[in-house]
């Protein structure tokens, strides 16, 4: 359906500009969180503890935290607002990848059986089937 | 310098109490699949995926609080259980923690479970349920669903503060005493209830936007009368 996809297009546009230039704007100061559990402990200029105690005296680095995109940012670019937007741009497409691919599969499939049979896979199923069928099994 | 993380981090919670949250996310998760797969058609698949794309960009805005020394994000339950309902809501949120933590180093892998559990699973029902309760009083006019989707996200905030509250107090890391987690309680509370507030506000502006562009696509709006405001939310629109 024409105008399903147009909807699409135009979100995923919108998430891409908020996640690849809006996101340079953002606050860079500890979240809700991060701030609660920094409460008690004192900081030196470059956020490590220098006394007190606090819940996140204990923790420890992340798993994965050597990754090529880990922290928000592209390992190997060194411009700060490219490398923050590109993290953006990329994890946009792949949250949109990963959870419409999830849906799609999960996805009720219409009583019509023909529909059922052409279970689509790749990038065609997601831009293709969006209305025709789904439309005509409604009725 | 810190790196920027926005969700629990390793060895704030004790291990095992994080595997137990992990599996009842993995229950939670699991029966939000079996019930969303009678939400999920050819057409709310695809909007699905855009939920969790945008909340993944919207989650990288954080914006100032406390005059700028707190920055809050937003967590994106009560919106996306307005746009697509609270089984597949949950779900979007799920899966954008999924890809923070594996991908962006954002949230402990081994902390997953607690996440999921706040954000996705505490979050989106408790914004769901004002939702579902705020839609039945309020007129169906942009405003009515401005302020469902901004209360609906000032409670979905709270409450996933307070399960972290609750997951603190089970298997908390560092040893606070009695006063020390009330005290936690309340810091927590108090920032999230103003964090609430720009979540709201996001929540609102997002939700009327596309109810004016796409009604039908507003999951909350389904089968309710229709208002002048906001024509056609039932299944004959499609043609």
């Amino acid at each position: 359906m024409r105008r399903s996809r147009m909807f699409l297009l135009g979100g995923l546009l919108v998430a891409l500009v908020l996640a690849g230039v809006v996101s340079n704007f953002a606050s860079s100061h500890p979240d809700g969180l991060d701030s609660s559990l920094r409460a008690g402990c004192t900081f030196d200029a470059d956020d490590n503890i220098t006394g007190g105690s606090c819940p996140a005296l204990r923790e420890q680095a992340h798993e994965l935290e050597t990754g090529p995109l880990a922290g928000y940012g592209v390992r190997g670019i060194d411009n700060p607002y490219l490398s923050t937007g590109l993290s953006g741009v990329i994890g946009v497409l792949l949250t949109f990848a990963v959870g419409g691919g999830v849906f799609w599969l999960a996805r009720r499939r219409t009583r019509n059986g023909a529909d059922a049979t052409a279970a689509p896979t790749g990038t065609t199923a997601t831009t293709d089937p969006t209305g025709a069928t789904a439309t005509a099994a409604r009725d | 310098m810190k790196t920027l993380a926005m969700h629990i981090s390793n060895g704030i919670i004790d291990g095992p109490v994080a595997a137990v949250f992990a599996a009842f996310a993995l229950a939670a998760l699991t029966l939000c699949v079996l019930r969303g797969r009678r939400d999920l058609d050819d057409r709310l698949a695809p909007m699905a995926g855009l939920v969790a794309a945008f909340i993944f960009a919207v989650q990288m805005l954080n914006f100032p609080i406390f005059m700028g020394a707190v920055s809050g994000h937003l967590l994106g339950g009560a919106l996306a259980a307005i746009l697509v309902g609270p089984w597949v809501g949950a779900l979007c949120v799920a899966v954008v923690l999924i890809v923070q933590s594996l991908v962006f180093g954002d949230g402990g892998v081994a902390m997953l479970g607690l996440n999921i559990t706040n954000m996705a699973i505490i979050g989106t029902a408790a914004g769901y349920l004002l939702v579902a309760l705020l839609l039945r009083v309020l007129p169906r006019t942009p405003t009515g669903l401005a302020v469902t989707g901004f209360v609906a996200s000032v409670v979905s905030v709270v409450a996933a503060s307070q399960g972290f509250i609750l997951q603190y107090w089970l298997g908390g890391a560092t040893d606070v005493g009695t006063s020390g987690l009330g005290a936690l309680a309340g810091t927590m509370a108090g920032v999230h209830l103003l964090i609430g507030v720009g979540e709201g506000l996001i929540t609102a502006t997002t939700v009327v936007t596309v109810a004016k562009v796409r009604p039908d696509l507003v999951y909350a709006l389904r089968g309710l009368r229709p208002a002048p405001a906001f024509p056609v939310p039932t299944t004959a629109e499609a043609h």
